[in-house]
């Protein structure tokens, strides 16, 4: 603590933090551009000047930086001061010499940092009478638009991209005025964060072009809080909207799980819920397909499943909570399947096990970061929850900063931590198949088969604990890493554990068990982080369903005869021809979807799901954290033809129809009592978030005060205006009408704006202070995920899995997460689908020569009946006998299947062999 | 009014690429690693890396960025933020020989304008351009340390001056 | 690439001292009395023989704070233009168990307008330097050594490189340096350009193959420079005075400026410009301007002193009464300028000051690293400004205008002291010369038209010198 005196006024402020941060944390206005507050400041724009006086008694002071100036105890300073603001008038003057000011055609105005520092500085004349300089724009790829001349040279984009987020390809370029920042050469951006340029570039140079596509003045779009459903992560999102599509998802922020920053997938990846192909009226295919208004459609799928004996609902990860629950119960627990594949619902259900024995807290994402210590089993994070990759970098990268406290280097003085530190890491211990985007930090990067995977966790458990069981047979390579490994995390303050289910090993997730266990009773004080694929996979797997294989089961067998399938591809999860069987064999079937997928398409009837834009639910993110996203906006009030209703609601509509019942339809809220109610375990969902608000307050606004046109936007359709949707069920309004403020605590914010900050920078007014939490709370609730609790013995002691052994001419799959193109919603996105590289599979170079294969040769992979041609990448050092496939080539591909390859001609992917 | 003088030997980030094909010669790759060895970090080696691969082809193709990146670890951002930096590193083919005109204070003061104007005459080009014939490169340079005998200016690796526009054919001539 | 042009051809430049041999005595010119009239170089052997390596020898028995005491007895200012005391500075290089030994680096980026001294020193002399630096790591604890030299140098690069070699096979360098126990060595690193590169933290980014950026302080070299390391770093001048310093004691040292200064030691000083002589010297610290400039024979024929910069184009512009002044950092600080590098430039009342200027900003301009607004972005604007001015297309407004740059440009409010360098030739002129300025300037007049302002030079007034 720290008193500060301001303008002549005294506050406590954290003294370890630098002027400006302090200051911004009190609600003061200084502009700012170098500084970020995940990034620290490096002094660079000369912005933030204030004055600075020795003591209360010095009239002189002089002016400093804010950002590079200690919130020293009983510092004093000004920000209303004469000199400091002609000072930081001009600064903004120097930096708009060459700017081009084209505001009106620049995706970043209305949401631009250069136009509220110019503004708050009071800069209105240009005086500079001479040519500028100009610059040429680089592709960078389907994401990001380059717009060069617009820079102001701020550096935050290099600082963000490379020393933040691990990227090599971008970089700042020329000298003097005459500076670039961009690729060496045209091309796509690498990184899988690159899309956090959009907002931490202060100016219009990194645009989102996936926005620009369908582009909307930030003041014109409709927002709500929502939370991202391409991966477990659970990011929180703000999507905008208008004119019936989402035109682009920006970060929303949040103190624990994702702070300012989203991964590509996630920032890019939302175009599916705007596809043209998208079904949005109730379908009855019959000979041809038969669009129905709801109540025919309603009667119709009441029928097929009255006429039904038994009835199958299969659920989904990547659905709500409310939506699952509200198909368990129109076709009863017993009938009830998550919808997830049998291999990875034993991943989940093992998961939940380790958790719920506690040998380790699940630390938040923001607290990976504080771990000095991290062993990765079986993940390739970039891939798997992109988001965590870059938690992990920080942590790794967290040795800097105790090397800078030990010189006495504040920690916000970026690069002086940086340069002090060098290449010290935290160690970093990543044990997977192939190559991963961490190994350039990592402190050894171990290429293993997942059988050997688990026996290094087994290994390293039984070095940290030797109570814990021995590995037999251990090579001498895998026994000094396991040394080595559990030596640096028993040196280690809070070591981090992180593995999952991405390579569907119950084997490395018993491995992963012991290894935390053996920490615990060592009385270590870490964490234990375990992937998820889905949305909400971690939901599922506390709602007891049945595996996707099983349900279809009893429809092959005959004991049972319809199906309700609820936002779920069967396709993208099983091998086709398991699935034709069990359609084939069904005499009804319910396809309740946002996409034409092709389960849809072999659908009776499909009933027309809303997005995640169009609907409210919750989901649980890998944490154990229950998360709610809010309807965006009415898709019905631009395109009233669109029967588009969320899955919860045309379940329970089913159910009642099914029943002959006129009850009142189900509301929001009563969707989420009911799931809570009936699963003990998400009993804490309910306060995930909130529905209206209490009587006699404002609802909250949805958009900005600027929002234009409203009256007129429907006026193709009809001049006659029709009162705005109204929703009873949360606390917004589909209106600028409403609380859109900042001094009132609040953890519902659908878009961050106050005057004078337009730019995403004003969430720092959202916060508790900069960096912090949201004022009124972190949105969200921990309802599974870890709590510490003591735990003993090791269960998974007697299932050590032999060492791999390579197989002849047979090669054991193994089918890895791929980011973009992977995810089977995302990947439905255009500019996800051009992002992703063509994919292809991967065998070490021994095993090449072996098949005397070249790399780009198509081989034919043969995994029981499914046969998969694919062009050949040889990684040199991936472990001789596997092949690797990315996902979302060969749906149902077996994975830890031994299969063969060979040079023949293959059939089309995924197609049966006949 | 002109910014030649003032940007000349300043470059801005290339939109594509050139040298496809460019490898790095095993004696290069050699002397970039063992310069790596005289340092604590591999990245310092960047900068003599430019100078070894500019010795062989005269200036650093946007290809050779690349190489020197892998070949030392680091990332190509980096190396080419370093290669675009420094003004001695030709991220443009140069002539045979390049000639450093002194443009500082003190040249500028004892006939520096004089000097680049009969160069500029000569050559038949301005600061920053290359003759027809790829013999010169003329190029303004910061102050050469040569003050007391200005102007100054070099070719290649010779230092002269003080340089009268008269001297120019015998000093040129003597660059074939 | 051979040349037919002979090595001994008047065109091709050659360092050079002016005093003869004669004039240089051991007991008054440390740093020169070793040198050659011909100009040759001074190698190992006959640097021993002229007592070589005995300042190293007594500082490699002297315990490190002994050293840094015999410096700030000497009070041995920086020579690369800050002035800065070389004895303070080590005392402030942080040693201890837990932190590693660190680097002595020598700037050798010798870039500032109007400056060539460092140059004849390494040429010529190579020894005195690494002797230098031998001290300097001893005093400093550090492990290894580097000499930060301009690429465009290369004959210093061959001299030094040459010199490291010849002092490594003398046991000079390496593990155990002359049997004291203590090891050294060094290595010779050339930059690419940029006279940024010469600013301390740049040189250091430079040194770590970065972008030659400045980096903030604190956290001072001292504490953490190259790779982290506790880093000096010195100019080849101020090393160069060590050796002295350490053979015939920091009293001695000091007493060679006599009452013409409380620095100690000699300098180099030296002229450029239009003067009859222009040349180097090396003379007590604090002789006046006034007595160098009479040794470079006054301004040549037709021309006479409007006004100079004493040390760099990075200091302030004098006016003819302050050759009068002792050059020292002290009192040349006191009038509105810097010493800076201690080498002259004398600017003739024939010629065009605003142009001068010009030249100068743009200097400064396209040396901006790049890396804070106001040096990046006010200097070509000042630049462009004077180019008007320079063509008389100057507007009502423009002095203002850069006076404002000026004042916006200066220490603390730029990250580094490049910008601040270019402020103060630019305040300076416009405070002495303001109608050079003025008459730039195209008045737009009553009637609408234009007139160009008077031009006449009022500082033709001043006092000439011959
Ligand atoms: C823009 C700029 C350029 C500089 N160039 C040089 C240089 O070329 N040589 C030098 O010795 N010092 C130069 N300096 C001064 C150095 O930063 C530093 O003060 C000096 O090397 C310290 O050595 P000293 O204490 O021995 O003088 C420069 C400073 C600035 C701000
Ligand atoms: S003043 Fe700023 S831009 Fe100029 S050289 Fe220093 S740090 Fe770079
Ligand atoms: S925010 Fe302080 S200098 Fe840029």
């Amino acid at each position: 603590m720290a008193t500060i005196h301001v303008d002549g006024n005294a506050y406590d402020v954290d003294g370890s933090d630098n002027l400006l941060h302090a200051c911004l944390s009190l609600g003061l206005d200084i502009p700012y551009f170098c500084w970020h507050p995940a990034m620290g400041s490096v002094g660079a724009c000369r912005q933030c000047a204030v004055k600075q006086y020795k003591d209360e008694n010095d009239t002189q002071g002089k002016i400093v930086m804010s950002c590079m100036t200690p919130a020293a105890d009983n510092s004093w300073i000004a920000i209303d001061d004469d000199d400091a603001k002609a000072f930081r008038a001009r600064v903004v003057e120097w930096l708009m010499t060459y700017h081009p000011h084209d505001c009106p055609v620049c995706a970043e105005g209305g949401h631009c940092h250069l136009q509220d520092m110019t503004v708050m500085t009071g800069h209105s004349q240009r005086r500079y009478r001479f040519t500028k300089r100009t610059h040429r724009n680089q592709y960078l790829g389907p994401f990001v638009a380059h717009e060069m001349n617009r820079c102001i040279n701020c550096y935050r984009c290099v600082r963000f991209y490379n020393d933040y987020a691990g990227g090599t390809d971008l970089g700042v370029f020329g000298m003097h005025n005459n500076l670039y920042f961009g690729r060496h050469e045209e091309g796509v951006l690498e990184s899988p964060f690159a899309g956090n340029l959009t907002e931490v570039c202060p100016t219009g140079v990194f645009t989102d072009k996936t926005h620009t596509r369908h582009y909307t003045r930030k003041w014109d779009l409709q927002y709500a809080p929502s939370v991202c459903h391409q991966c477990a992560v659970g990011c929180n999102t703000s999507p905008g909207e208008r004119y019936g599509s989402v035109r682009r998802i920006e970060n929303r922020y949040h103190g624990e799980v994702n702070g300012y920053f989203l991964c590509d997938r996630g920032r890019f990846g939302y175009d599916y819920i705007n596809r043209d192909d998208r079904p949005r009226r109730p379908e009855w295919h019959d000979a041809g397909v038969k669009t129905l208004d709801v109540d025919p459609a309603l009667d119709r799928g009441a029928d097929l499943l009255r006429r039904a004996d038994r009835v199958i609902g299969i659920g989904s990860p990547r659905a709500s909570l409310e939506s699952n629950h509200q198909l368990k119960t129109l076709v009863g627990e017993n009938n009830f399947s998550t919808g997830i594949a049998a291999a990875e619902q034993a991943c989940l259900a093992r998961m939940a096990g380790i958790d719920a024995a506690g040998a380790l807290a699940t630390p938040t994402p923001r607290e990976m970061e504080s771990h000095d210590a991290v062993l990765v089993l079986g993940e390739d994070l970039h891939h798997s929850a992109a988001r965590l990759g870059l938690n992990v970098r920080q942590a790794v990268l967290g040795r800097r900063e105790e090397l800078a406290e030990e010189r006495g280097i504040p920690l916000w003085n970026a690069e002086a931590v940086k340069t002090l530190a060098q290449d010290s890491y935290h160690p970093l211990y990543i044990a997977y198949p192939s190559a991963t985007e961490l190994d350039g930090i990592s402190a050894a990067s171990m290429r293993l088969a997942p059988d050997n995977i688990a026996r290094l966790g087994f290994a390293i458990a039984h070095e940290i604990d030797a109570e814990a069981p021995a590995v037999d047979g251990l090579d001498a390579a895998t026994q000094a890493h396991a040394k080595e490994i559990a030596r640096a995390l028993l040196a280690a303050e809070r070591p981090l554990v992180i593995s999952g289910g991405s390579l569907e090993s119950t084997a490395i997730l018993d491995a992963t068990d012991s290894v935390v266990r053996a920490l615990a009773r060592r009385e270590k004080n870490g964490g234990l982080l375990m992937v998820r694929r889905e949305a909400n996979s971690t939901g599922l797997a506390l709602m007891d369903g049945k595996p996707l294989e099983r349900a279809l089961e009893q429809v092959s067998l005959g004991h049972a005869d319809a199906l309700v399938v609820l936002e779920n591809d069967l396709y993208e999860r099983l091998p086709q021809a398991r699935v034709d069987e069990t359609l084939d064999a069904a005499d009804g079937l319910i396809v309740i979807d946002h996409q034409r997928t092709q389960t849809w398409q072999r659908a009776n009837l499909g009933l027309p799901a809303a997005s995640f834009a169009e609907t409210d639910g919750t989901l649980v993110n890998l944490e154990g954290r229950a998360q709610r996203f809010y309807q965006v906006y009415d898709p019905r009030h631009l395109r009233p033809e669109c029967r588009l209703h969320a899955g919860w609601r045309w379940l329970d509509a089913l159910r009642a129809s099914l029943g002959r019942s006129a009850g009142e339809p189900l509301t929001f809220a009563k969707a989420v009592a009911d799931c809570a109610e009936s699963h003990p375990a998400l009993a804490g969902m309910e306060s995930a978030g909130d529905h209206a608000e209490l009587p006699g307050t404002l609802k909250l606004a949805r958009s900005p005060h600027r929002y234009s046109g409203r009256t007129s936007m429907r006026a193709d359709i009809s001049v006659s205006e029709p009162r705005m949707p109204q929703d009873p069920e949360t606390p917004f309004e589909f209106s600028m009408e409403g609380y859109s403020g900042f001094d009132r605590p609040r953890r519902n914010v659908p878009f961050a704006w106050a005057p004078g900050w337009n730019s995403p920078q004003a969430w720092n007014k959202f916060t508790d202070s900069v960096g912090g939490h949201l004022s009124g709370g972190d949105p969200g609730i921990c309802v599974a995920g870890t709590v510490k609790a003591a735990s003993s013995g090791y269960p998974a002691a007697n299932r050590i899995p032999a060492a791999f052994a390579h197989q002849g001419d047979r090669f054991q799959l193994w089918v890895l997460p791929r980011l973009f193109g992977g995810e089977a919603t995302s990947a439905r996105a255009d500019a996800i689908a051009e992002r992703a590289q063509t994919p292809c599979l991967r065998l070490s170079a021994a095993d090449a020569r072996a098949l005397d294969a070249e790399d780009g040769e198509t081989l034919t992979l043969t995994a029981g009946e499914s046969r998969l041609p694919l062009a050949l990448h040889i990684e040199a050092d991936l472990p001789d006998g596997l092949v690797t496939l990315p996902a979302g080539v060969m749906p149902g591909a077996p994975n830890g299947h031994w299969v063969t390859l060979d040079k023949a001609p293959g059939k089309t992917p995924g197609k049966e062999d006949g | 009014m002109t910014d030649r003088l003032y940007d000349a030997a300043g470059t801005t980030a290339p939109i594509a690429t050139d040298g496809d094909g460019f490898v790095l010669h095993d004696d290069d790759r050699r002397a970039i690693l063992d310069e790596r060895d005289h340092y604590e970090q591999p990245q310092a080696a960047c900068i003599e890396a430019l100078k070894i691969v500019q010795k062989r082809h005269s200036w650093v193709p946007d290809a050779a960025i690349a190489a020197i990146a892998e070949a030392l670890g680091v990332g190509v951002g980096a190396v080419e933020g370093v290669a675009t930096f420094y003004n001695l590193i030709f991220r443009q083919p140069v002539g045979r020989h390049v000639i450093l005109v002194c443009d500082s204070s003190s040249c500028f003061l004892t006939g520096f304008e004089e000097l680049g104007e009969a160069l500029s005459q000569r050559l038949g080009i301005g600061f920053g351009e290359t003759t027809k014939d790829n013999r010169f490169t003329l190029l303004p340079t910061c102050c050469l340390g040569a003050c007391d005998r200005g102007p100054a200016m070099m070719i290649g690796d010779d230092t002269f001056g003080p340089i009268a526009p008269d001297d120019l054919s015998e000093l040129l001539e003597a660059y074939p | 690439m051979m040349t037919s042009i002979p090595s001994n051809s008047r065109l091709r430049y050659k360092s050079q001292l002016r005093q003869p041999a004669s004039e240089r005595l051991e007991h008054t010119h440390p740093l020169t009395w070793r040198l050659n009239d011909d100009g040759s170089r001074v190698g190992l052997d006959e640097y021993r023989q002229k007592n070589g390596y005995v300042g190293a020898q007594n500082a490699l028995e002297q315990a490190p704070d002994d050293i840094i005491q015999a410096m700030k007895t000497a009070n041995v200012r920086g020579r690369g233009g800050g002035g800065f005391s070389a004895g303070v500075k080590w005392s402030l290089t942080q040693v201890g168990d837990n932190l590693p030994r660190g680097y002595m680096v020598c700037n050798a980026d010798e870039m500032e307008p109007g400056t060539f001294k460092d140059r004849l020193l390494m040429e010529q002399q190579p020894h005195l330097l690494i002797e230098g630096m031998i001290i300097s790591a001893r005093a400093n604890r550090s492990k290894y050594g580097y000499i930060f030299l301009r690429g465009e140098y290369v004959d210093a690069a061959r001299s030094l490189s040459l010199a490291i070699e010849e002092a490594r096979e003398a046991g000079l360098l390496g593990d155990d340096v002359a049997g004291s126990g203590f090891d050294f060595d060094i290595s010779l690193h050339t930059g690419a350009g940029r006279y940024i590169c010469g600013e301390e933290t740049a040189l250091i980014n430079s040194l770590e193959g970065k972008r030659a950026n400045p980096r903030a302080k604190p956290p001072f070299p001292g504490q953490s420079g190259a790779w982290g390391k506790p880093t000096v770093v010195n100019n080849v001048e101020t090393l160069c005075n060590a050796p002295a310093v350490l053979q015939h004691g920091a009293e001695w040292y000091q007493e060679l400026s006599g009452n013409l200064s409380n620095d100690g030691g000699t300098k180099l000083y030296g002229v450029s410009g239009l003067v009859a002589c222009p040349g180097l010297w090396e003379l007590p610290i604090g002789t006046t301007g006034w007595d160098i400039l009479e040794r470079a024979g006054g301004m040549r024929e037709g021309h006479t002193l409007k006004t100079w910069l004493p040390g760099g184009g990075s200091t302030g512009f004098l006016l003819p009464e302050h050759l009068e002044l002792p050059l020292d950092f002290d009192t040349v600080g006191q009038y509105g300028s810097r010493l800076g590098t201690g080498l002259l430039t004398v600017v003739s009342q024939r010629q065009s000051l605003v142009a001068l200027l010009r030249n100068l900003e743009q200097f400064f301009a396209r040396e901006s690293c790049g890396w804070c607004t106001p040096c990046r972005d006010g200097l070509p604007w000042a630049a462009k400004i004077l180019q008007t001015l320079e063509h008389g297309e100057g507007r009502p407004g423009d002095i203002e205008l850069l006076q404002e740059h000026a004042a916006n440009i200066g220490p603390g409010l730029t990250f580094c002291a490049h910008a601040p360098g270019a402020a103060m030739p630019l305040e300076s002129a416009i405070r002495h010369f303001r109608a050079d300025f003025a008459a730039g300037i195209v008045e737009e007049d009553a009637k609408g038209g234009s007139a160009v302002a008077d031009g006449s030079d009022t500082a033709a007034a001043k006092e000439e010198v011959s």
